[in-house]
Order: structure tokens, then C-alpha cells, then sequence
């Protein structure tokens, strides 16, 4: 339980320095590389929630025997 | 208790994401989606004991296996549409939500038939 919390504080953190890299990409004219780092940040965090996502529907799957 | 690191959890989770909402609204949907699946998960091994208990009750009772399966098939059914189409809804997608939404119903339907069709027999035998 304790290990899935921190997943939440990870995913916070990498909110956070998305939006601030790409506030200083931004800043620094560059807006394509802003436009990059934005994207790499939200694809970094799916691969994290579609591991727990699956988790969730094995979970359900076994628990209300839905196969 | 748990409750209380449920609560706190999701408070601490729902800050996180209005904190993130203006800057990035699509990981602010990450944290609440990640918060859900969370809580339920940490629920989820109490509801293990109470199924094992229907299912000592039901053998004894001596009602048919068949029902009690559907009847959980369509509470795992109901949940997962549920909290799908609350995810969507809270993102904003109104139609999307709506659409899980209908084809949960139209699932749970299905897996209705055989109950509807023993009832019917049921009431036909009963009937002179």
C-alpha cells in the first residue's frame, strides 16, 4: 500500500517539473522543444497508470469472478 | 483504522491535483484516476471475506451456484463501468462517460437473461 502512495507524489512531481521546464523552454523561444518535453512528461506518467490500471482490472477480474 | 489514511490520502491527492490543474489538466486527471484505483485496491482484500461468507451461505441454503456468479459478474461490471464513467466525466467528457454508461446497462442485460428466463419457469410451474 505504501508503495502505490508514492505514486501518487511521483506523478505530482513530474506534473510539476513539466509544467516548469516548459515555462522556461517557452521563455527561452524554444517552443517545440516545450511542446516535446510536455509530451514526454505525459507519457512517462501513462506507462506508470496503465501498470496500475491493470493491476486494477486483474484485481476485479479475480475478485468478482468476471473472466 | 483505515479510514483515516484513506481520507487523508485523498485529500492530500485531490490538493496535488487542483495544485497541477492550471498548469497541466491532463496529470491532474492522472493523480485523481491513480488516487481512485488506490483506495479501491486497498479495500478490495475486505471484500474477499465477505464473498467467501455468501458463498459458505448460499451452498448451504442450497440455492444454485449459477446466480450467485452472476451476481457478482454484474457487480464487478457495474463498478468498473462506474468508475470509468466517472473518470471521464470529471475530464469533462460528458458523452463518453454516458456511452460507458449505456453499454454497462446493455452488458448487465445479458448477463441478466438466464435469471429472467429460471424466473419465468419458476412462475409457470407455480402457476395451475
Amino acid at each position: 500500500m505504501a508503495m502505490d502512495v508514492d505514486l501518487i507524489f511521483k506523478i505530482a512531481a513530474i506534473g510539476i517539473l513539466v509544467s516548469v521546464l516548459n515555462q522556461v523552454l517557452l521563455r527561452a523561444g524554444r517552443e517545440e522543444q516545450a511542446m516535446m518535453t510536455t509530451l514526454v512528461g505525459i507519457i512517462v506518467v501513462l506507462m506508470m497508470v496503465i501498470n496500475l490500471i491493470s493491476h486494477l482490472f486483474d484485481t476485479v477480474k479475480t475478485m468478482f469472478q468476471l473472466y | 483504522m483505515e479510514i483515516f489514511q484513506i481520507v487523508s490520502i485523498g485529500i492530500i491527492a485531490s490538493i496535488l491535483s487542483v495544485l497541477i490543474k492550471n498548469y497541466r489538466p491532463e496529470i491532474s486527471m492522472y493523480i485523481s484516476l491513480v488516487t481512485g484505483i488506490l483506495i479501491f485496491i486497498f479495500v478490495v482484500t475486505k471484500l474477499q471475506t465477505v464473498i467467501e461468507v455468501l458463498n459458505q451461505l448460499i451452498t448451504k441454503v442450497g440455492i444454485d451456484e449459477i446466480y450467485l456468479s452472476i451476481v457478482f459478474k454484474i457487480i464487478g461490471i457495474a463498478y468498473i463501468a462506474e468508475f470509468g464513467s466517472q473518470i471521464c466525466q470529471d475530464a469533462g467528457e460528458g458523452v463518453i462517460a454516458s456511452k460507458i454508461e449505456f453499454a454497462a446497462k446493455i452488458l448487465i442485460m445479458v448477463m441478466a437473461v438466464p435469471i429472467l428466463v429460471s424466473l419465468m419457469d419458476l412462475i409457470i410451474n407455480i402457476m395451475p
